[in-house]
């Protein structure tokens, strides 16, 4: 392979990754909206982990829903 | 998993960090007000003999604010921050404890190492990575447990989504681990060649490579130094001390994706006008002006998380603290991409704008976030009330009078500095000799020097506050919720 073919390779190769990120970037835009709109999830409701972060407060989201019940009622 | 009925939160790793922030702060910003005042008046150079010049304390100065104040003001802030939004203590884990401590102490052993080595002047004279391969080693190896102490919390956590902060702090992680890595990948000349001392090193890379290699990680450690971390910072600290929620939590992952991809091209417009490939300081140029989008895209969700709340600018400084960082974050994130334009690039380049584009990001942004996220820290960590809001005040305007003067004198003297040396007379001669620049240009390094020792000043305030918090204060019955309580 001569060099020049190797240049050409890179540079295709260097558009072709900025395209394919930046058709991700946008989708993931929409997947976001998308989701929230149609109440697939929401997003926003994250922003109170920080608000309501004692040990006690009530989680956003459990990681183990089944480990976490009880510890919720201990609480 | 343990019941959470016994338990709070830990904060002995949390509270070593910030003793460190603290102190790394005074001794940075020391070091920095006094080559400041060097450079205004030389003299001053000769006062301390090899130990005291220009040439030592610079890294001295750049390296104790960016490696010593930041990161332990990072370190500081992730024991705390990490545990809440994760709700899962630290004391929870013996483990996790351990390798807390353990970071804690071999950071400052090599902080230690750090301080002495270039003070005798042993460096490898990459900026920023001036040290030599026994210390990068430690650095590595306390970068590891920093990790270890990040996805071992992690690993443990109760609630199952990483807040948007943790997110920064992980990409803090990496990309340093990759940049730092990758940068100081160095030859020990004694055991290879036999040449030098045991500890000196000379970089993998060579020539206009080594210069590409060291500005991706330069620039890329304002990335992961100065803006991924203490984005991470006013995420949590903002919302939390004014009780407000994100304006927008999608906005701020968008902006996370945004800036993760776009800084790490950026670093080439340091190199303009250099002997590297022109196609990697257009690419430099073109990536710095795409960086405002997702820079803006945190700053703007910050000012707008105060949406009809601004009637707390006046009642609480804290919140002040957290805006005008924002609003810095905004003006310097606009002044480096209108730089990083080849055309002011030929005008701004080397001359004091640059400096006075830095100070503006890491006084006002990085400093201001960093003191004001230990401010909110303190009454939490110590159950005592801040010492005294009037200092906090105080010292608030005080540093930002600091800041105003050191980047518009700065401002002035760089654009005067580049007009002069491009300015030609009738011949196509250069109309001024290099000392008729530092004859205009003194009373501006002179008012730089002042406002860079009003913000040192403003260092001290913030020490004895906290320093009293923690031993004086009134203490606290129950934690408050949202607004830090300060007598």
């Amino acid at each position: 392979m001569d060099m020049e073919l190797i240049r050409s390779l890179q540079g295709w190769g260097y558009v072709a990754m900025i395209f394919g990120l930046t058709i991700g970037f946008y989708a993931y835009i929409y997947h976001l909206y998308k989701s929230q709109r149609d109440g697939t999830k929401d997003y926003e409701k994250y922003s109170n982990m920080a608000l309501n972060d004692d040990l006690s407060d009530s989680l956003v989201e459990e990681k183990y829903p089944q480990d976490n019940k009880k510890d919720n009622e201990e609480r | 998993m343990q019941s959470s009925n016994a338990i709070n939160y830990d904060y002995t790793i949390a509270k070593c960090f910030t003793v460190a922030t603290i102190v790394l702060g005074i001794v940075g910003m020391l070091v920095g007000v006094i080559i400041a005042f060097q450079l205004a008046f030389p003299e001053l150079s000769n006062l301390a003999g090899e130990y005291g010049t220009f040439g030592r304390l610079r890294p001295l100065h750049t390296d104790a604010v960016a490696f010593g104040f930041t990161a332990s003001g990072i370190f500081a802030t992730w024991y705390y921050v990490g545990q809440r939004v994760l709700k899962v203590s630290m004391a929870e884990s013996k483990f996790l404890m351990f390798i807390g401590r353990l970071h804690f102490w071999i950071y400052i052993l090599t902080v230690a190492a750090v301080v002495v080595s270039l003070l005798m002047g042993i460096t490898t004279s990459k900026e920023y990575a001036e040290f030599e391969w026994p210390i990068d080693i430690a650095i590595v190896v306390l970068w590891v447990l920093w990790g270890v102490s990040i996805f071992g919390l992690i690993g443990i956590r109760r609630e199952r989504v990483l807040y948007i902060s943790v997110w920064y702090y992980i990409a803090t992680f990496l990309g340093v681990a990759m940049l730092y890595l990758f940068n100081n990948m160095e030859v020990p000349t004694y055991f290879i060649a036999g040449m030098g001392k045991w500890y000196h090193s000379v970089s993998m890379y060579a020539g206009s490579n080594d210069a590409m290699v060291q500005w991706w990680y330069g620039h890329n450690a304002v990335a992961f130094v100065f803006t991924v971390p203490i984005i991470a910072m006013i995420y949590y600290f903002l919302p939390k001390e004014s009780g407000q929620p994100i304006f927008s939590y999608k906005l701020s992952l968008l902006s996370f994706w945004g800036l993760m991809f776009v800084y790490l091209w950026a670093g080439g417009h340091h190199l303009l006008y250099s002997t590297v490939p022109d196609w990697v300081q257009t690419m430099g140029s073109i990536f710095s002006i795409i960086l405002i989008l997702p820079s803006w895209g945190s700053a703007i969700n910050m000012l707008l998380t105060m949406k009809g709340e601004w009637g707390q600018l006046k009642e609480n400084p804290l919140v002040k603290f957290y805006v005008l960082a924002s609003t810095f974050y905004m003006l310097s994130t606009l002044e480096g991409p209108i730089q990083a334009i080849k055309s002011v690039n030929a005008l701004a380049h080397f001359t004091d704008w640059i400096p006075g584009h830095v100070h503006d990001g890491t006084l006002g942004w990085v400093g201001f976030m960093i003191i004001g996220a230990i401010f909110h820290m303190a009454p939490r960590m110590f159950r005592r009330e801040i010492y005294s809001k009037k200092l906090v005040e105080a010292q608030f305007w005080l540093q930002t009078t600091g800041i105003v003067m050191y980047f518009t004198s700065m401002w002035i003297a760089g654009i005067t500095q580049g007009m002069m040396w491009r300015a030609t007379d009738q011949y196509g001669n250069l109309a001024y000799s290099f000392i008729d620049t530092v004859e205009v240009l003194h009373p501006y390094w002179t008012l730089r020097a002042v406002g860079g020792l009003f913000f040192l000043i403003g260092v001290f305030m913030w020490a004895y506050n906290i320093y009293k918090t923690a031993t004086s204060s009134r203490a606290i019955e129950k934690e408050p919720q949202y607004a830090s309580p300060m007598a």
